[in-house]
């Protein structure tokens, strides 16, 4: 590992991406992550890559789509209302089994809302958001060092499984600065793309890249596939953190931005008598049911808290792991507002009773 | 005995879906040929649209890949980005072209991108079934324009040739039709051509191909030519609208 | 040490966002914690511009403050915006050459320094940010003197390197300013000049 550097999450990101072996990006301007498109502009020249800038975020998806299947490692970047736009060529991507890496660094909405960070694209970005039973790798960064690493392990699980991999960020991850130490190289898992399209040159049958089967037991039979896929995702690559989950009394269910607020509580409520833990879902799908489920069984763990930038959309996932053992509470800010440990500690009070 | 004439190994043995007097096949046919007479067939990749050719991946014998809905120059964008060398083509109808992909050709021609789009424009959707397209003429009868097309209501066609020999990075453009021996002829030139200003990454190229129908003008193989050449031939005008000059 | 938070605000084009950068890598330099959040929407120029850095010898939870231990602020209206979110016993540093106004607290460290005279006097205006932090690394435990030094190498294109010298000229001056008391008569003699 290199030194510490102080820099901002949006370039880490690029940088990350570039050190993955990504020397394709296609992107449309958006706050608050523009940062990214900007570093790129500048870095992908010294690597002899490219960077284009897209005429609309639906171009600019269309073009990873089309890298993808000429099987370069390739990624996007946007906020909310540019990734609403990509939702129809994630759809193929997913169909076409295509490896990508897509970021958003999500503002607040709906509609164009504001550029203030939130977590409300949590539901798009687990549970589908184009047409079609689909699912993406949903990888959620509460650091600008995560950042880096969950980049470069971004590439690593897109062309591992053929999948989209996405990264949910918020406003705050992509503009804050914060030390970031690099390794001096990475480990890029190359893998075979025996489907990607570079010419036959004239020495094997062509190949073809497609989302389109119209024979109904063709795409049945992919369906099927996809869904053994992401079986498999869910066993091998589901990543959580626990936090002093052991006889925690209140357990807090937070990610990415609203999971580093709330880690600092865990220490101020231990001050009051109070054991919290919490349990932070690295990847948000697969979602780490697991962990909940085993937290919601323990005779120690009296109530759940889950805290987010939105109007409680994790919460169904958390609900659904906890199945009705014990009351699942929740504390959200939306707007671009966050909560505060104040907030927090007054909400943990009140559950408690003390 | 000697061979004459044979099928060209620029297509698969698929059998074409196409209706009785459409000229998709013979638009394929020419694109195919052209790559084989180039020998680019090894090195090209082509992408399908939607539409009726929405499957020519399994016809062109070179890599293929399908793409969403007008945004065909959009991945061959990416594919062309990450084989700066190899040919890349679109398949494109008017509907997928001039309609709901309107801003990605635009822009592929306004970045100069070398590839080359074949735009096969028959003034209607036909997978649909017959809707008004962005080309559609007036006074012409779709599903979606049963009294005829009323520039009052429903606007006029958009010729895209003209319009994009506007843009610089557009560096060939050219209209044709295949609905004699004699522009047929022509129409493989223009394919040619195209491909060969893009191997010479001179920029963006289009050939605009008048195409017919029958089974949604109603009318049949012959008499869908003769309305090619009478009433869409007035519309758009067959001729080179950039690089005419252009020595490749 | 638990986070410690410093807000910096003003202006777009007075180095509000630079400033913060060279706070924070000088506290890196220490081997702190530390993080950097800025203000971000549509003014890049002439708009207000703020941003916030803490300081911890523990992972930092939010880079956004609610409650600040330290405000530098170079316009009136920024003072008078974040005066309020400072912690009692906490600090306000102003440049007084632009800001006319006393906050309305009696519970705070208060520095007023005619930063923006400073910095004019030495033929520099960027300088006055800096005079500021001099101020904060004096009578703080945010960074040392050489560290803060550092920082402007790191910080600063190689093009402004021959500054530097002068940069920490303005840097301990602003270091030299003692706090002013803020007697209650004083507050209540601005608050009611801003009724009228």
């Amino acid at each position: 590992m290199s030194s510490r550097v102080l820099m901002k999450g949006n370039e880490v990101i690029a940088e990350a991406a570039i050190r993955a072996g990504c020397r394709h990006y296609f992107g449309y301007p958006i706050t608050p992550q523009t940062e990214i498109m900007n570093y790129m502009a500048r870095r992908m020249k010294d690597v002899d890559g490219t960077m284009v800038q897209a005429e609309s975020e639906i171009a600019a998806i269309n073009m990873v789509y089309g890298a993808a299947a000429a099987g370069a490692r390739v990624m996007t970047t946007s906020s909310s209302p540019g990734i609403s736009l990509k939702q129809e060529g994630f759809s193929y991507i997913a169909g076409a089994e295509l490896p990508a890496v897509v970021v958003n660094i999500v503002r607040c909405g709906p509609g164009l809302g504001g550029i203030l960070p939130a977590q409300g694209d949590y539901f798009q970005a687990t549970k589908g958001g184009g047409h079609g039973d689909y699912k993406n790798i949903v990888l959620a960064p509460a650091s600008v060092q995560e950042l880096y690493e969950l980049t470069v392990e971004a590439f690593n699980l897109a062309d591992k499984y053929r999948m989209l991999v996405m990264i949910l960020g918020d406003g705050t991850l992509g503009q804050m600065m914060e030390p970031v130490s690099y390794r001096d190289a990475e480990q890029i898992e190359t893998v075979e793309k025996p489907w990607h399209v570079c010419g036959t040159k004239d020495k094997r049958q062509h190949r073809t890249v497609q989302s389109i089967y119209i024979d109904p037991d063709d795409l049945e039979a992919l369906n099927d596939k996809l869904q053994a896929k992401y079986r498999t995702v869910e066993k091998q690559d589901t990543m959580v953190e626990m936090i002093g989950c052991e006889d925690a009394e209140i357990i807090i269910t937070a990610f990415g931005t609203s999971s580093r607020i709330s880690r600092n509580v865990l220490r101020l409520a231990d001050d009051l008598g109070i054991k919290v833990g919490m349990i932070r879902p690295i990847t948000l799908w697969p979602f780490p049911s697991e962990a909940i489920m085993e937290a919601a069984a323990a005779d120690s763990v009296k109530s759940f808290l889950d805290i987010e930038l939105n109007a409680g959309q994790m919460l169904e996932d958390v609900r659904l792991a906890v199945n009705g053992r014990k009351p699942v509470h929740f504390l959200g800010r939306t707007g671009g507002n966050l909560p505060t440990q104040k907030e927090i500690i007054e909400k943990i009070r009140t559950i408690a009773g003390r | 005995m000697k061979k004459v004439f044979a099928r060209t190994r620029g297509l698969t043995d698929k059998p074409f879906h196409y209706c009785p007097g459409c000229t998709h096949g013979i638009i394929h046919r020419l694109i195919a040929e052209v790559m084989c007479e180039m020998d680019i067939l090894g090195e090209t990749i082509g992408v399908s649209p939607v539409g009726c050719t929405y499957n020519n991946y399994e016809y062109f014998a070179c890599d293929m890949v399908q793409a969403a809905h007008g945004r065909a120059p959009a991945v061959a964008t990416g594919i062309k980005r990450v084989h700066p060398d190899q040919p890349v083509f679109t398949y494109q109808g008017d509907g997928d072209l001039a309609a709901i992909g309107t801003a990605e050709i635009i822009h592929a021609a306004a970045r100069g991108e070398k590839i080359t789009a074949f735009f096969a424009n028959n003034a209607i959707y036909g997978m649909t079934s017959g809707q008004m397209a962005p080309t559609t003429l007036l006074g012409q009868v779709t599903t979606t324009s049963p009294f005829g097309r009323d520039a009052a209501v429903e606007g006029y066609p958009i010729n895209v040739s003209e319009m994009l020999a506007t843009i610089r990075g557009a560096v060939y453009i050219e209209r044709v039709a295949v609905n004699n021996f004699k522009e047929i002829s022509k129409a493989k030139k223009a394919i040619a051509k195209a491909f060969r200003v893009q191997q010479q990454k001179l920029g963006f190229s289009m050939v605009e191909i008048l195409s017919t129908c029958p089974t949604n003008w109603g009318k049949d193989p012959v008499a869908s030519l003769r309305w090619l050449e009478d009433e869409m031939m007035a519309q758009y005008p067959l001729g080179v609208f950039r690089g005419g000059d252009l020595e490749v | 040490m638990t986070d410690f938070s410093i807000i910096i605000a003003g202006f777009g084009g007075q180095g509000i966002l630079s400033a913060g950068i060279i706070v924070a890598t000088a506290a890196l330099f220490e081997g702190r914690e530390v993080s950097w959040f800025p203000s971000y929407g549509p003014e890049m120029r002439g708009g207000t511009a703020n941003c916030s850095v803490v300081i911890s010898d523990q992972v930092i939870g939010s880079p956004v403050i609610n409650d600040t231990d330290v405000l530098i602020a170079l316009t009136g209206p920024s003072m008078k915006k974040f005066a309020r979110h400072v912690k009692s016993g906490g600090l306000i540093i102003i440049d007084s050459s632009l800001v006319k106004d006393v906050p309305e607290r009696d519970d705070i460290l208060f520095f007023p320094i005619p930063a923006s005279k400073i910095a004019s006097e030495m033929g520099n205006m960027t300088f006055a940010a800096i005079t500021l932090l001099g101020c904060l690394g004096a009578h703080t435990e945010s960074y040392q003197r050489e560290s803060f030094e550092k920082a402007l190498y790191e910080a600063l294109p190689q093009r402004h390197h021959h500054l530097i010298p002068e940069e920490m000229k303005a840097y301990d001056q602003g270091a030299a300013f003692q706090e002013v008391v803020l007697t209650p008569e004083a507050i209540k003699a601005v608050t009611c000049k801003t009724v009228r």
